[in-house]
């Protein structure tokens, strides 16, 4: 326990210190997380974070996302790993779907003593 | 802290109400609870200050559990003590000689490092000592003790992963956690010191004798400076003594003063 008091987020005299504490910063990966509130739910995406490792990526979506018991259990994923439709394909990926109405189960009539549906 | 019910039980003649509750254990109630409250404010100086800001979330949960520890045991220490003293009364009124906290957790905030070192000393010892508490023959510390085990469980394990990682990291990290580890030493003697107040308690099978824990103490730690590749330094030119008698070192005062001023700048002030 030394008495001096760092400045905030740097903690070296070295004078290369800020340029290696940016350069760590950025190479602290990116986590997608997601959390399933409760059992037979979903895990649902809530946000991302950084750290270095998955271990802590765990940990810190622990603490950044479920402090209001949000959850019952935590996936987090590097977002490198995800493979994501382009926002410039939305037109190609999406819009053909907009008028085939009859690909929605609403052209019959349900009997009425059928029950569950 | 502060709310109406717990600033009306703190009035002159509250105490009356509780002067048939006396138990003769609560200085040692009043230890557990500071060394809680005391590190609790450190922790928490580390919002904005971690390396990442997820690092100041989880610090500041960390610090907050402290928090609630302190609290559960403030109103109940104040209902066996016989003055019937309120959480607020002991966290803000009172002056650093009342303090029974031990000199660890009231020493300045180093280096991340520095941190991690003192997060896992104080949360192994934290985690033995509730684990013995949990059998307390006082049902009202029991109770605090069972509930604090999980939280002490997760800090044990936060400081462990970041011993760990900065142990068996780069040499710069290495260097710097082993150096942590040795500004520390001092200050962890006094954790196994079998005060007045312990053995008053623990001869009542209230309290835990602090010497009792401390074999496992180290084992635990121990285990995870292994496992960081790191050395356990075991000699000390000098040790800390006094907390436990309200002889603290030179911090404490200044981290009370910016703990509790405005609390005292604005007796009774609520929102």
């Amino acid at each position: 326990m030394s008495g001096a008091t760092n400045p905030p987020r740097t903690d070296s005299h070295d004078p290369q210190a800020p340029a290696e504490v940016a350069h760590q910063e950025r190479s602290w990966p990116l986590w997608e997380v997601f959390v399933r509130g409760k059992r037979g739910l979903s895990h649902v995406h809530v946000g991302s974070l950084h750290a270095p490792d998955a271990t802590l990526a765990l940990r810190n979506a622990r603490d950044v996302y479920t402090r209001r018991q949000e959850g019952v259990s935590i996936w987090v994923v590097r977002a490198d790993d995800v493979t994501a439709s382009s926002p410039a394909e939305k037109d190609s990926f999406f819009d053909p779907a907009a008028d085939k109405v009859y690909r929605h189960p609403s052209f019959y009539d349900v009997p009425e003593d059928v029950e569950y549906l | 802290m502060s709310d109406n019910a717990t600033r009306q039980e703190a009035l002159p003649g509250a105490a009356e109400n509780h002067a048939g509750d006396h138990k003769p254990y609560a200085a040692y109630l009043l230890g557990l609870a500071d060394d809680a409250m005391v590190y609790a404010q450190r922790l928490s100086e580390w919002m904005t200050n971690a390396p990442q800001i997820e690092e100041d979330m989880a610090l500041g949960n960390i610090a907050l559990d402290l928090l609630g520890q302190a609290r559960a045991l403030y109103p109940y220490v104040g209902s066996i003590d016989g003055t019937g003293r309120g959480e607020d009364d002991y966290a803000m009124q009172r002056d650093e000689r009342e303090w029974r906290n031990v000199h660890l957790v009231e020493q300045e905030r180093g280096d991340f490092a520095d941190e991690m070192a003192r997060l896992l000393w104080f949360s192994a010892r934290q985690v033995e000592l509730h684990t013995a508490l949990a059998g307390s023959a006082d049902d009202v510390l029991a109770g605090v003790a069972g509930k604090a085990l999980k939280e002490v469980r997760y800090h044990l394990d936060h400081a462990s992963l970041w011993v760990v990682r900065l142990g068996d990291g780069t040499d710069e990290s290495h260097r710097r956690m082993q150096a942590a580890l040795e500004r520390v030493l001092p200050y962890l003697a006094e954790l196994f010191d079998d005060d007045e107040a312990s053995v008053l308690a623990a001869g009542l099978g209230v309290g835990v004798l602090p010497s009792s824990l401390h074999d496992a103490v180290v084992a635990r730690a121990g285990r995870v400076v292994d496992e960081a590749t790191l050395t356990l330094p075991n000699d000390s030119p000098w040790r800390s003594r006094g907390g436990r008698d309200g002889v603290h070192s030179r911090p404490m005062g200044y981290l009370l003063a910016e703990m509790q001023h405005i609390a005292r700048s604005h007796p009774g002030a609520t929102w």
